[in-house]
């Protein structure tokens, strides 16, 4: 008698949770409205079925419940009640699937005109590609994928040259313009998922597959990647930024071409060290780095790091946090430097400084800082080396007291909550790894012991 | 082969019954005995994968709390967690634990075709586990890359146990389909060719059949797996194309060219699919025999549950790509995978609705198998509908690879099976054992489970809904997520525990009531079929003394008209003057 | 995936026709018949041995079609490039035939209960497979020396992997005719063993099947 109780119970409050519950699809932010209305009806035709079903279980309990004297009929089958219990099956399932039949077919066929915009997946982050000026996407080949074509466009593919490539950035869309969006990936696969625009696919190593959508409103969107693609997958983020046709043809054209970003690949040593100058006031002369100074090594550190971190400083991706005290200390003098070309070769120069052994300022216990960098290592390199393609800088023989400030810093939010960061949003996602202060000791010495 | 073809005899002494310990109970060719053991690893490793669903649930509920679960251990506690919970807990205990137990006391007959090979099967796949479990002791640990171990990402380093865990792995799978078949071989011979006399295929118990038809969907789509688990390995080790395209995986240029992920994901759910149905139509098979003898009614539309078994079985080999509706492949194929899938949504109805109406007009004692049984269809029911939206191509597509298909697929062949294995378990432990179980721990573990499991997985579905993915280590900040849905992944984390530690009830129940139960006599249940009617309770080895049992009726004569009690033994000759069915039976026609 | 669903349709057509043939037009309820009418369980026509053996050859089918689709599916992509298969080939498949004529032999002296033809086809034919089995190495040696290695090239691959897979089902056969054949030995007359020589006509007789599929399709792509 209690399980026909509860089972009504459990009915009613499934209809409940169903209509209380503030869990529903984000508002849609695409023309897929037809999506959802298909979800929409199959839920109603599943929760009426769902409802009647079971509230006829109960009632069967209820009412033919074992009571003294009671026998149960004796009636092996009903041919028409089964019969037509079937028909009635099949109208229902029948009318689920026609209408979702029709919309797939809208899903799959992409409209004439519609805008093409490449989405390139990797361990564990974004990048898009657009076709430039003359509309044509060029050629791209895994065997070209190398730190200076991370696209790997086919450098002698005239269609390639204008194509507009943004690196670890947002998308960026214009309002009410059909997008077929050609999904790439360049090692494992990935999904590539806004939840406002509903559709989504996998991108997959070898081919290139498709989803096209028209955005309907303005924002900015989570981009999301939704199928498991290694360690740091849940980190894979980026953002999608829907704007009107004016403001995304200006975004656009502030955006480096395939052309001009491998021009700039040919940086000017001697003017990067008259630059440095400024630097060596308190990094050093030989980038060595001064503790007093609270001013980092940077001898020994990756060219592409130094100058992704030298652009963030300079736009206020880094070093605007109030509780970032050096970090507001440097953004200024990253703002001397008058443009991109300037940074890299200011990078540049210091990728000749030479290297030297920092010394070590801070205990802990090896044994358990190697336990935790086995997640840090994915990305940073088992041996700390840093790896081009997850942008993650060398750790192995820095100065210690950096590595640790920036930790907490991530975990405090202080540094990588800019919107604009994605690879400081990783490593905000990543250091709660690190429980307490104890841990980000341990795995400090242990780097030091690299 | 010197063992085959006794398993008919009437002559029990052919049969060479064993005499010391080691032969009766661990080299033992008792398919009873077998049954226990396969029951006994499963449940074992079983409770290996319910500790990591904790684990993982732990981290889920209370990010940044634990700091003992890094991403990594993270992502290897599901892996782990899924293929253990369907391949080495499920299918073994369904069809290695209850196909050996059941099948020849069902028909009738006296042991397993094969009892050698029978014997290897158990012993095969404790290996199969014994190598999964090593995994964990490797360096690097067991794979990390999801249960479904896609390649590039499976063998690719960024993924943890990308070297030794995934081989490991592979090769587990592929001792385990060996042990299969070596089962599935005897389970499928012995329904066909070792029957007792008057038992034909339309008089065997569906539990019979739903055994049946699992066992031969599980030996054509195991090979499946055996495959792809070959094919990836040489990959892996070799260095082959199979499935590996070219790719710069962290900086590194590999050495394979112009291999298709998606023939892996072909070949894995060409097995994967009616892996669904080896899990379900066994749970199918029991339910409807736990009903049917516990409201003391036959089953409603016997044939029709025949037929839909068998059209289940024969669908569930040509809807494997709905699990790939977003997975890059020719999007055109959709239309055919979503209408093939909602039409095996229609026998799968016609069970559920026989089902309940077996109830109807029955005599339900509410014992508790029966609670399992019903609360079986409560959440087969819930687990069916959702499929419905995932089946659905175009309603898939917003829900893919979100908490909606983890709470879909945990309520239809997590919960709705195990709660058939834990009724069919009380329901046959006093024929195992000889003893009754307690029925209030029984009850109290019933209670707990259901409304436990189910508010764990009812909320999965609206989180899934608002787009929280699954998968996810943890899920930072978003746009979309709100504060809320932490605290719903909190309750949900409370839940699973209390559900996890309630299972405590039922071990418990188990080892006191062996011990200390009532004498449960050898047809508590006043049930119809054969394995209630052995001499002996436990059934001995030979199960049927000297004389093999003759049939002359059905398995669901409950409450026939006229008779003297609501039950005829499937093996009780016919009385003169009581024929059922030809004068009392309600036939529509 | 066209391949393994023609092969999975037939065998999951044979099993739905088999099983609603059984229980089509059958109301178990009703069917008090006499005791004479009743079938014992187990129709006498097949033993259970060579049952079992048909679902195992199931199984093995299946697994060999899915190989197969796998291959043809693998074959679409743009990076697949022929292979020349070694000319021993047609050799080895000569010996193959030779073998499956031989266990016929035996089959049929085990028929005629004379012991002696029987060992000795089963001898020849077990020998014969050994023959193959040598002669498929020799084929692997061929196709590297050629330059086609597991790596590199897919049709390569396929080749040694589906060659592989088929000799380890032989000598699967063969550890069942060691045991046959070296019991026959001392034996007075066939009797008993007559199910076994049986068993490895059937088996054999697949097992070339299965390589003149395997082959024909290794030829013509």
């Amino acid at each position: 008698m209690a399980i026909a109780v509860v089972l009504i119970l459990l009915v009613v409050g499934s209809v409940i949770f169903h209509f209380w519950s503030p869990w529903w699809f984000t508002p849609i932010a695409s023309n897929w409205g037809m999506i959802d209305d298909t979800v929409n009806l199959t839920f109603w035709v599943t929760g009426i079925v769902f409802v009647l079903i079971n509230l006829f279980m109960a009632y069967c309990i209820i009412r033919f419940r074992h009571r003294k004297g009671n026998k149960a009929a004796y009636e092996p089958e009903n041919k028409k009640l089964e019969i037509w219990l079937t028909v009635i099956t099949s109208i229902g399932v029948a009318a689920l699937l026609a209408p979702g039949l029709l919309v797939w077919a809208k899903v799959v066929t992409v409209p004439e005109g519609a805008m093409e915009v490449e989405a390139v997946g990797q361990q564990w982050a974004w990048s898009y590609r657009y076709p430039g000026n003359d509309g044509v996407f060029g050629t791209t080949s895994i065997r070209h994928v190398t730190a200076k074509n991370p696209f790997g466009v086919d450098p002698d593919d005239p269609n390639g040259q204008d194509d507009v490539l943004v690196d670890g950035k947002h998308m960026h869309l214009p309002m009410g313009q059909p997008v077929k969006l050609l999904l790439r990936s360049k090692d494992v696969l990935h999904n590539f998922t806004v939840p406002q625009f509903r559709v989504k696919m996998d991108l997959v190593p070898g081919m290139v597959s498709y989803i096209w959508l028209t955005p309907t409103r303005t924002g900015k969107f989570d981009v999301l990647c939704e199928e498991l693609c290694g360690l740091a997958h849940f980190a894979m983020r980026s953002k999608v930024v829907v704007q009107e046709q004016n403001d995304f043809d200006a975004w656009l054209a502030t955006q480096p071409t395939f052309a001009s970003a491998t021009e700039r690949m040919e940086p000017d040593l001697a003017s990067g060290q008259a630059s440095y100058a400024v630097c060596g006031a308190c990094h050093g002369a030989q980038g060595e780095g001064n503790a007093m100074l609270n001013a980092p090594k940077l001898a020994g550190q990756n060219s592409w790091y130094i100058e992704q971190q030298l652009k963030n400083y300079k736009s206020g991706v880094r070093g605007y946090h109030e509780g970032d005290i050096y970090g507001r200390q440097m953004a200024p003098m990253a703002g001397t430097l008058v443009d991109d070309k300037a940074i890299a070769n200011v990078s540049a120069y210091i990728a000749t400084l030479p290297e030297k052994r920092v010394s070590d300022t801070i205990i802990g216990n090896t044994r358990r800082g190697k336990d935790l960098y086995r997640t840090c290592g994915t990305c940073h390199g088992d041996d700390g080396r840093g790896i081009w393609a997850t942008h993650a800088p060398r750790l192995k023989n820095m100065d210690d007291w950096y590595l640790k400030r920036q930790l907490e810093n991530f975990k405090a939010g202080i540094r990588g909550s800019h919107p604009d960061d994605p690879f400081g949003q990783q490593m905000v996602l990543m250091s709660p790894i690190l429980g307490d202060e104890q841990a980000i000791d341990d795995l400090v010495a242990y780097l030091g012991a690299l | 082969m010197a063992y085959v073809a006794i398993a008919d005899r009437d002559d029990p002494h052919a049969m060479h019954h064993p005499k010391s310990f080691v032969t009766r109970y661990i080299w033992s060719q008792d398919h009873k005995v077998i049954a226990i053991q396969y029951s006994l690893i499963a449940i074992a490793v079983g409770l290996v994968a319910l500790v990591l669903s904790g684990m993982m649930r732990l981290q889920l509920g209370f990010p940044d709390t634990f700091s003992f679960i890094d991403p990594a251990d993270y992502y290897q506690f599901i892996t782990m967690h899924g293929m253990i919970m369907v391949i080495y807990l499920l299918t073994a205990l369904l069809l290695g634990g209850f196909g050996n137990y059941l099948i020849p006391l069902m028909v009738g007959a006296r042991d397993m075709v094969f009892p050698y090979m029978n014997m290897l099967s158990v012993w095969v796949y404790l290996l199969a586990v014994i190598v999964l479990m090593a995994s964990f002791f490797v360096p690097g640990g067991p794979t990390g890359a999801g249960w479904t171990l896609y390649p590039p990402q499976a063998i690719s380093e960024g993924t943890p146990g990308a070297s030794w865990g995934i081989i490991l792995m592979l090769l587990s799978l592929a001792i385990f389909i060996v042990a299969f078949t070596m089962g599935g071989l005897n389970y499928v011979t012995t329904v066909l060719q070792a029957r007792c006399r008057g038992m034909t295929l339309m008089r065997m118990p569906l539990s019979v059949w739903g055994i049946f038809m699992a066992t031969v969907l599980g030996l054509l789509a195991f090979p499946a797996l055996f495959v792809s688990a070959v094919m990836m390995a040489l990959d892996s080790l070799i260095g082959t194309s199979f499935f590996m395209p070219a790719i710069v995986s962290l900086g590194e240029t590999s050495s394979h060219e112009g291999g298709s992920p998606i023939l892996f994901q072909h070949l894995f759910w060409f097995f994967g699919h009616p892996e669904v149905y080896i899990v379900a139509l066994p749970a199918f098979g029991i339910v409807s025999d736990l009903l049917s003898t516990h409201a003391r009614k036959n089953i409603f539309g016997y044939r029709m549950m025949v037929w839909a078994i068998i059209a289940i079985g024969g669908l569930s080999f040509v809807v494997w790509a709905h699990h790939m509706y977003v997975s890059g492949m020719n999007p055109y194929f959709g239309f055919f995978f979503a209408t093939t899938t909602l039409i095996i949504a229609v026998p799968t109805a016609i069970k559920v609705y026989n089902w309940i109406l077996t109830l109807w007009r029955g005599d339900i004692h509410l014992t508790v198998p029966m609670l399992f049984s019903i609360g079986f269809i409560f959440t087969f029911i819930h687990g069916g509908l959702t499929g419905l939206f995932l089946g659905n191509v175009v309603v898939d597509v917003p829900l893919s690879d979100t908490y909606f298909v983890v709470g879909h697929f945990h309520m239809v062949m997590g919960v709705s099976p195990i709660l058939v294995i834990f009724g069919a378990i009380y329901h046959w432990y006093p024929k195992i054992t000889g003893k009754m179980y307690n029925d209030f721990l029984g009850k109290a573990h019933f209670w707990l489970t259901l409304l436990g499991t189910y508010s764990i997985y009812l909320p999965m579905h609206y989180l899934g809904i608002l787009g929280v993915p699954r998968r996810y280590f943890a899920m930072g900040t978003t746009d979309f997520i709100p504060e809320s849905a932490q605290a719903m992944n909190a309750g949900i984390t409370i839940s699973a525990i209390i559900v996890a530690v309630v299972q405590v009830i039922f071990i418990v129940n188990m080892i006191w009531s062996y011990f200390k139960g009532k004498d449960a006599g050898g047809n508590p249940w006043r049930a119809t079929t054969l394995e209630w009617q052995t001499p002996q309770t436990p059934p001995e080895h030979g199960n049927w003394g000297e004389k093999l049992p003759v049939v002359y009726r059905w398995a669901y004569d409950y409450s026939v008209p006229g008779a003297k009690e609501d039950f005829i033994p499937q093996n009780e000759p016919p009385e003169p003057g009581v024929v059922a069915g030809r004068e009392h039976g309600v036939e529509h026609t | 995936m066209t391949w393994a669903l023609v092969f999975l349709a037939l065998i999951m057509a044979l099993v739905v026709g088999y099983l609603l043939s059984q229980t089509i037009n059958r109301k178990p309820w009703l069917a008090n018949d006499p005791l004479e009418n009743l079938p014992s369980g187990m129709p006498q026509s097949i033993s259970p041995s060579k049952l079992g053996l048909g679902v195992l050859l199931a199984v093995i089918t299946s697994m060999f079609g899915l190989f197969f689709s796998a291959y043809v599916q693998r074959m679409e992509l743009n990076d697949w490039s022929r292979v020349q298969e070694p000319s021993i080939l047609w050799v080895n498949t000569v010996v193959l035939v030779l073998a499956s004529v031989a266990m016929n032999q035996a089959l049929r002296g085990a028929r005629r209960d004379d012991v002696l033809a029987t060992r000795r086809a089963l001898i020849a034919a077990g020998l014969l497979s050994f023959v193959f089995l040598a002669g498929q190495l020799l084929a692997w040696d061929q196709l590297r020396d050629a330059g086609f290695y597991m790596r590199g090239n897919p049709a390569a691959a396929f080749f040694y992997l589906l060659t592989a897979i088929h000799g380890f089902h032989l000598i699967g056969g063969l550890w069942v005719w060691g045991r046959t054949s070296s019991r026959l030995r001392g034996a007075e007359n066939v009797g008993e063993f007559r199910l076994s020589v049986e068993l490895c006509t059937v088996y054999w007789h697949f097992m070339l099947l299965v390589w003149l599929f395997l082959f024909a399709l290794l030829l013509n792509t």
